[in-house]
């Protein structure tokens, strides 16, 4: 006799089991620590940060080992910590001016005050597997690295100041506005241009980049230059109200991405570059130079250009879709039971072709449609 | 029972004070404007996006200590989802559960009404995936919202009209589409169309959460609403033209079970509680045998 | 201690999740009266009306207090419970007074076209509370109910404005009613 899927229960139980069974794997192999994570797959616990809002290099080491390496899992795994977490408030914005640059290139300038500073970058490496790597002990190839890139005291400037000093290129008009927070209230649309930078900032890493390909090939081009990539670190202050001054409350790691893009004139204004503008968390280069892009290309409306109809200047399609962690949960949620859906789907199919084989004559049905 | 009584570490019923208070009032004014989809700023809840997680948060908002809680995934009690919804606010609010309808002082439901009718003394919160009716006629949320405020529905009549063109019947089976107090049209969540004439007027205060898409709405009870129809096609609740081969029961929502490669099948209550007590009532299917 | 620093909930996740219920109960069910206790606050505020503030009010919901509640007393204890920032009634999320105090009506947010849940809640201080008086109808109420409103004109007007309208809640002692904009009222 069928007896309705009982023992839910305890199927989830053994699930949960055979999970941590399979996240360890071979016992005989020694355990990944999270030290490990965090210092040698960084630039997976840079995503993990920069797509979970959160940044804890830790906190993002320790997700990655938990979700076995599924990043989106572990962005997750974040996501839900950090609303659990209380505000004691926010930060001033972070002067990234003042970034002691890990790395910072333009490709718009062969040199400029400050210099250009190739830092950790794959950019010139051969893409051959090195097999070096794959030998107990490879850490010794480390070794023979120069000591990490001292970080140059000298100041160095935004590129994009060079082009302000003559005009050449748009200005931001500094606000004190308060910007949105789409984690604290809903999105409403159309969305400035802080909270579309926001959305963007957590978005997907692969919808970004393929988003920005786009607008590369054709879909909303921009003639995007990198005007300047910059990482490094930053120092988070806050103001504190009983001291009355702001205090530094640490450092963090961060990608800056300024795009130099197609210039904009009209009858009164003289022509002017614009610019696209991406800033994550840790190292995250294609993220940073993804987020200009597409920050450009939505950008079309203020700019008073003529719209494409394309995908990257869709501020809606682009905002509703971004985050992955929205995504994943609603595609992978059609894994669940339907069977009461699927049922009343079964029964109108059943009817609407037990009809149509009643009606062979109907006036709008062709004839080969009723022949057997 | 305080938070240091429990295991959990976290607050009652999961959400921090300041996030309840902000669902709270988000449910108040969906029960002010019923079938009107109020905007909440949904959390990231410790379960996936299409998992329940606004109906997760407006129970959270929603539970008492007192409270029994049913919860139920396609009817049934034991649906692996359902079972882990339930055990999470057993978890994190210590609060009673329950699967017997009639138990229950809070019911969170996907895709189902339960059969037994509801009392003044609960309410029914849906799991919504979807909760735009409109959004499969137009996707742009600018859009839709332009429609509510207009009150112009003339794409949904075009939508059920061409259904009748081509397949001379409304082709929705589920989240069938519902005139909210002569006002809103509004999405009932994917329940089967077998169920919406129990919206109507019904008894218990029903509540909609939508995690993802961040809304949430409410029939307040004793509310009218009317299933979209056309005077010549009228609104019909169908479901499969059997009896419940298990209790006998003519009246209930069936699932349809495949038992065999050649064809053979059963058809059983999707309600699980109606199911199982009927049974114990002393009712008996073509195929079950006596409790 | 102060009269400032007392009168929150004993247990605030419990008590506050009782207190929502009863007044999700009375809004979702015109006429139908309910007791919220467990909160004090200084007079003129009645223990339902602490209740409801403590359970609703908070720094994202400007609060404007009318008459005799705008007193020090009340506005320290709102500071030091809520949060809530105070404000004139235009702006207000919330209004707290008694219902001639709260006067002029036409001065409290009725919501947008677009978003007509953008609407104030009047937090309506009366004498008494009783199932009697105008007859009320709509949504939350089988048939018909009663209860004793201090009018009946300006809840006809903010209920032909639908979709929009404010919605009102009204306390006593600890005893709470709800009227959403949806409700029908007519005079008894």
């Amino acid at each position: 006799m069928y007896v309705a899927v009982k023992g839910g229960e305890r199927a989830i139980d053994a699930a949960h089991a055979l999970l941590a069974e399979e996240r360890r794997g071979d016992t005989a192999i020694a355990e990944l620590s999270v030290a490990q994570i965090r210092e040698q797959l960084r630039l997976a616990v840079n995503r993990v940060m920069a797509e979970g809002s959160l940044y804890d290099p830790d906190l993002a080491a320790l997700a990655i080992k938990q979700a076995r390496g599924d990043l989106i899992e572990a962005i997750f795994l974040i996501r839900a910590y950090r609303t659990t977490l209380p505000r004691f408030g926010a930060s001033r914005p972070v002067d990234t001016g003042k970034m002691a640059c890990l790395r910072r290139i333009s490709a718009t300038f062969k040199d400029a005050p400050g210099g250009q500073v190739l830092g950790p970058t794959f950019d010139y490496t051969h893409r051959l597997l090195d097999f070096k790597l794959m030998a107990e002990g490879g850490a010794e190839t480390a070794a023979e690295a120069p000591e990490p890139a001292s970080v140059d005291p000298a100041p160095m400037p935004h590129i994009a100041e060079f082009l302000n000093r003559d005009g050449l290129i748009e200005t931001d008009a500094p606000s004190d506005a308060e910007p949105g927070d789409l984690t604290r209230n809903p999105m409403q649309l159309p969305a400035d241009r802080a909270l579309r930078m926001q959305a963007l900032t957590r978005g997907d890493e692969g919808f970004l980049l393929s988003l920005a390909y786009s607008t590369q090939r054709g879909y909303g081009r921009t003639h995007a230059f990198v005007g300047e990539l910059r990482i490094g670190m930053v120092e988070v202050e806050m103001e504190i109200p009983e001291l009355g001054f702001a205090v530094t409350v640490g450092e963090i790691e961060l990608t800056e991405c300024e795009t130099v893009n197609q210039f904009q004139g009209s009858k009164t204004e003289p022509p002017q570059f614009t610019k696209g503008y991406g800033l994550v968390f840790g190292q995250s280069e294609r993220k940073a130079i993804s987020l200009s892009l597409v920050d450009r290309a939505l950008r079309w409306q203020e700019l008073g250009e003529e719209g494409q109809g394309v995908p990257a200047q869709d501020q809606e399609f682009v905002l509703m879709h971004a985050d992955n962690v929205q995504a994943t949960g609603f595609l992978e949620h059609i894994k669940l039971p339907h069977y009461v859906d699927f049922q009343s789907e079964l029964e109108l199919i059943r009817k609407l072709r037990a009809e149509a084989q009643a009606a062979p004559a109907r006036a709008d049905s062709p004839a080969e449609e009723t022949a057997e | 029972m305080s938070p240091g009584d429990s295991d959990s570490p976290y607050n009652f019923a999961y959400l921090d004070e300041d996030t309840k208070r902000m669902i709270r009032r988000a449910i108040l004014k969906g029960v002010a404007v019923p079938g009107y989809q109020v905007p909440f700023a949904s959390r990231e809840m410790p379960m996936p996006y299409g998992w329940g997680t606004g109906g997760v948060q407006v129970t959270a908002a929603c539970l008492v200590p007192e409270d029994r809680l049913k919860v139920i995934d396609q009817g049934a009690d034991d649906t692996t989802n359902a079972v882990s919804i339930r055990k999470f606010f057993e978890r994190t609010a210590g609060i009673a559960t329950t699967e017997t309808t009639t138990e229950a002082s809070l019911i969170q439901t996907r895709h189902r009404i339960p059969e037994t009718p509801l009392t003044e003394d609960q309410i029914l919160v849906y799991q919504v995936p979807i909760p735009e009716p409109l959004r499969f006629l137009e996707p742009r949320e600018t859009e839709t919202r332009k429609m509510h405020a207009l009150e112009d529905y003339g794409l949904m009549h075009v939508k059920l009209y061409e259904d009748i063109a081509r397949h001379g019947a409304i082709a929705t089976s589920y989240a069938y589409p519902v005139r909210v107090g002569d006002r809103y049209v509004m999405d009932p969540s994917p329940i089967p169309k077998f169920d919406n004439p129990k919206l109507s007027d019904n008894a218990a205060l029903q509540l909609f959460g939508a995690g993802r898409e961040q809304r949430i709405y409410a029939l307040p009870p004793y509310t009218k609403v009317v299933s979209l129809d056309f005077e010549d096609h009228p609104f019909q609740a169908t479901k499969a033209e059997h009896d419940c081969d298990l209790c006998g029961a003519s009246d209930s929502y069936l699932d349809e079970v495949i038992l065999d490669d050649r064809g053979g099948r059963m058809f059983v209550c999707s309600d699980t509680d109606f199911c199982t007590r009927r049974r114990a009532a002393g009712h008996v299917g073509c195929l079950g045998e006596p409790a | 201690m102060t009269v400032a620093l007392t009168g929150a909930f004993a247990d605030p996740p419990r008590d506050a999740a009782r207190a929502f219920r009863g007044a999700l109960r009375a809004l979702s069910r015109p006429g139908t009266i309910v007791t919220l206790a467990g909160a004090a606050g200084p007079a003129p505020l009645s223990p339902a009306a602490a209740a409801l503030l403590l359970t609703l009010a908070d720094a994202t919901t400007p609060l404007h207090l009318a008459g005799a509640h705008d007193c020090a007393a009340l506005r320290d204890w709102v500071r030091f419970h809520c949060g809530a920032p105070l404000t004139g009634a235009e702006d207000a999320a919330f209004a707290l007074g008694t219902w001639p105090a709260l006067a002029p009506l036409d001065r409290y947010r009725i919501g947008t076209p677009d978003y007509p849940d953008r609407a104030a809640t009047l937090i309506v201080e009366v004498e008494d509370l009783t199932p009697d008086g105008a007859r009320l109808s709509g949504p939350g109420i089988r048939g018909q109910a009663r209860l004793s409103l201090p009018e009946t004109a300006a809840f006809r007007a903010n209920h032909d404005l639908f979709p929009l309208g404010w919605d009102c809640f009204l306390t006593a002692g600890e005893r709470l009613a709800g009227l959403p904009r949806s409700t029908q009222v007519e005079a008894a």
